[in-house]
């Protein structure tokens, strides 16, 4: 098979591009520069592109560069930032995979005559009995990144190879050791890969700055409507944070709900944050969509742990009560191992 | 196809000449003095390094002293701007001015921006606004040290009225302004003595015409010299205005290059325009596709051509397939391709300038070479414009 492979310079998609050149396929390597100029940082940066080339070259194989820095731009920045800007949490991972990897990625791929593309997702791609091509959790449940893959369909997945899912990721490390890949022992990449700077709301607040104006915001106890404390941007704070909330009292207090517009967080204890379920928006589904009543898996983050629910019309009923999930957050459907789709948590009631 | 692959990215760089090689291999191969040097070895050196300039200002119709060798065109264009600047300090003038246009050269866009420097606009053909040029010449008032403008562009073709530019700086500067042209792509189609004359600095790249790489000259004429400071602190070669040992082999193989390429551009340069309307008739004909620049402004060597609703990467990546090369924009320190700045300069949308492809013919370029590149192109567009993708793009719809 003419297989393109996603190269992130990172370990996995390395040992990716080296399991399908060991299988005998024909691997051409590609490396997406999304973000920024000659930047040495984050996401993409020319460090990332030369390690890529190298081990192109140690494993043999023919590496490009693209530029698909307008299509992240409009694919992934902009949405992450008009998420902030509503209050909601944004996906800047699952969109990049909706928008890039599995699009604009893909569709060059097919375009230049390739018969499938592969990345160092920890995933695996299986078949049904229809043959249709299915999409399960990755062997090394530390590592799983389903989640950040749930809104791809199996038309997407019938040309998609995740060859590092079949393993685990220190069999990766292993794997990159002896083939003496230059990535080997490349540390793993950030959430946000295109912020800057240091993990935390520091480097988002800056990153955010730069290209829309923040507000500052009241926090008030949700049961008093007492002001608790202030925020200096109210863009930043996320449905369930704890801290950074300004809140001096002592007690566990979390974000409850925040009204960018009103400028207010209201913060109260870890039952206030309490659901029964949630509404999901732009829904998408693997293969052939659930019956409504069906029984489902659910997983709101990408290393969150999962939680049995019912699908219903709007969305999902929680079995059990749960801490409620953030709006704007992508949650994806499981039944067992296999994704059978994903959807996005909105404001409204399930 | 031909197993031969067709090099259509002869801007990028060219094949080495059979002549220059020849006379560059003695000195690689057997040996070389140090110029500075004063013993036989050193002194066969010098006496090398001397004909190679002599015989390189004779092409240029300068004096053997006009001539400085540099590493490549980059350190020459440089030279060309950022010397008279120091030049200009040490004699007291406060904030001195450098003006280039839009569509330089990074080597002088760069140079420029880096010294604080103006950009005159172009209009839409590619070619410089005289009206705003001269006008920043007129504001940039005693201060102005250089107005560099290149002679052919190296992404569209367009020749730049470089001639035009002399008489304007003369007429209109309020300083003894120096006239600098980025000559790199320009004397490989046409007689600097002729298109950029009255010029003070002209910048050349030997690779660009049959050379080896990493070397490069900056004519400086008719007295500019004194009007320099060099960049590099060291030893006193190039007339003290270009330190480091001389790369004698390199120096040698760009004369007999810049010999050549002179002695045949007449001819050269008709076949080239032939082909190159040739090749850019043929584009047209397979529909979607059109020049960048009429045919009027620009040598007929260099074609910049839109092929609409295809993005360059594919194209380029599928000729490279079919053993035809090609380029387009300007490539980033990752290697990917950039939306050009010179095309932007040119009011092209940077959805657009991502559509762009830049064929460049040479002088060993053949009318095989041309049908075969659009043989290629037709097959290529015939797969990128028929293949539909299968990514879902945006949600389903919910059930």
């Amino acid at each position: 098979m003419r297989v393109l492979v996603a190269m992130s310079g990172g370990v996995d998609s390395s040992v990716a591009a080296a399991l399908l050149a060991g299988k005998g396929h024909e691997v051409v390597g590609a490396t997406m520069k999304l973000w920024g100029g000659a930047s040495d940082s984050g996401c993409c940066s020319v460090s990332d592109v030369e390690d890529a080339r190298r081990v192109a070259r140690r494993l043999g194989v023919e590496h490009h560069v693209f530029n698909f820095t307008d299509e992240f731009e409009a694919g992934v920045v902009d949405p992450y930032v008009s998420a902030h800007l509503a209050g909601l949490t944004p996906n800047p991972c699952v969109e990049c995979n909706r928008h890039l990897k599995f699009s604009a990625f893909l569709d060059r791929a097919l375009r230049l005559g390739f018969d499938a593309v592969a990345t160092g997702h920890h995933a695996r791609v299986g078949r049904g009995r229809d043959g249709q091509a299915r999409l399960l959790r990755g062997m090394d449940a530390a590592k799983d990144q389903s989640y950040v893959l749930s809104c791809l369909t199996a038309r997407q997945l019938d040309r998609v190879l995740l060859p590092v899912g079949e393993t685990t990721k220190a069999e990766v490390r292993r794997l990159a050791a002896a083939w003496a890949l230059p990535t080997a022992h490349k540390a793993d990449s950030q959430e946000v890969c295109f912020v800057a700077g240091p993990r935390g709301a520091g480097s988002r607040r800056r990153f955010l700055e730069g290209r829309a104006e923040l507000h500052a915001g009241r926090v008030l106890d949700v049961a008093t409507g007492e002001q608790l404390g202030s925020v200096p941007a109210v863009e930043l704070v996320t449905v369930g944070q704890r801290r950074g909330l300004g809140v001096a009292a002592g007690g566990r207090r979390f974000a409850v709900e925040v009204d960018v517009a009103a400028g207010v967080v209201l913060v109260g204890r870890e039952t206030d944050l309490a659901a029964s379920g949630v509404a999901l928006s732009e829904r998408t589904w693997v293969g052939e969509p659930l019956a409504e009543g069906s029984a489902v898996l659910a997983q709101a983050s990408a290393h969150g742990r999962p939680f049995a629910a019912v699908l219903g019309a709007g969305g999902l009923e929680f079995l059990e009560a749960r801490r409620k999930v953030a709006p704007g957050q992508v949650v994806a459907l499981y039944v067992g191992d296999e994704v059978v789709g994903s959807g996005i948590a909105s404001r409204a009631a399930a | 196809m031909s197993d031969r692959a067709v090099n259509l990215d002869h801007a990028a760089t060219t094949p080495l000449r059979p002549e220059a090689l020849e006379a560059m291999l003695p000195f690689l191969r057997d040996g070389v003095g140090n110029p500075s040097g004063s013993h036989a070895l050193a002194r066969a050196a010098r006496r090398a390094l001397d004909e190679a300039r002599e015989s390189l200002a004779d092409t240029l119709g300068a004096a053997p002293g006009d001539v400085v060798f540099t590493s490549g065109g980059t350190e020459a264009d440089n030279l060309a701007l950022a010397g008279p600047v120091r030049a200009a300090e040490a004699a007291g003038i406060d904030r001195p001015i450098v003006v280039g246009t839009a569509v330089e050269h990074p080597a002088v866009r760069e140079t420029v921006a880096a010294l604080g420097g103006w950009a005159a606009p172009v209009r839409r053909d590619g070619v410089v606004d005289l009206g705003a040029l001269e006008r920043l010449v007129v504001d940039a008032g005693e201060r102005l040290v250089v107005v560099s403008v290149m002679l052919v562009n190296n992404e569209t073709g367009v020749i730049e009225p470089v001639r035009d530019v002399v008489a304007l700086v003369r007429e209109a500067a309020r300083s003894d302004a120096l006239v600098h042209s980025d000559a790199v792509q320009g004397f490989v189609w046409c007689d600097v003595r002729r298109d950029a004359a009255g010029a003070d600095l002209l910048s050349l790249s030997a690779h660009k015409f049959g050379g080896p790489q990493g070397m490069g000259a900056l004519a400086v004429l008719a007295g500019a010299r004194k009007r320099l400071r060099p960049l590099l602190n060291g030893g006193p070669q190039e007339g003290e205005l270009r330190a480091g040992t001389e790369n004698v082999a390199g120096a040698v193989g760009m004369a007999v290059a810049a010999r050549l390429t002179h002695e045949e551009r007449a001819e050269a340069r008709r076949r080239a325009d032939e082909l190159g309307d040739r090749l850019v008739a043929g584009l047209c004909a397979l529909g979607g596709i059109e020049p960048a620049v009429g045919r009027a402004r620009r040598i007929g060597a260099i074609c910049n051509v839109r092929v609409r609703e295809v993005a360059a990467e594919e194209l380029l990546l599928l000729l490279d397939r079919l053993g035809v090369y090609a380029s387009a924009g300007s490539a980033c320190a990752s290697g990917a391709l950039e939306p050009s700045p010179v095309l932007s300069a040119m009011g092209v949308e940077r959805s657009a300038s991502r559509e762009h492809v830049r064929f460049s013919l040479g002088y060993e370029s053949t009318a095989a070479d041309v049908d075969r590149a659009l043989a290629a192109v037709s097959e290529a567009l015939g797969r990128l414009r028929g293949t539909t993708g299968c990514a879902a793009g945006r949600a389903a719809p919910a059930p």
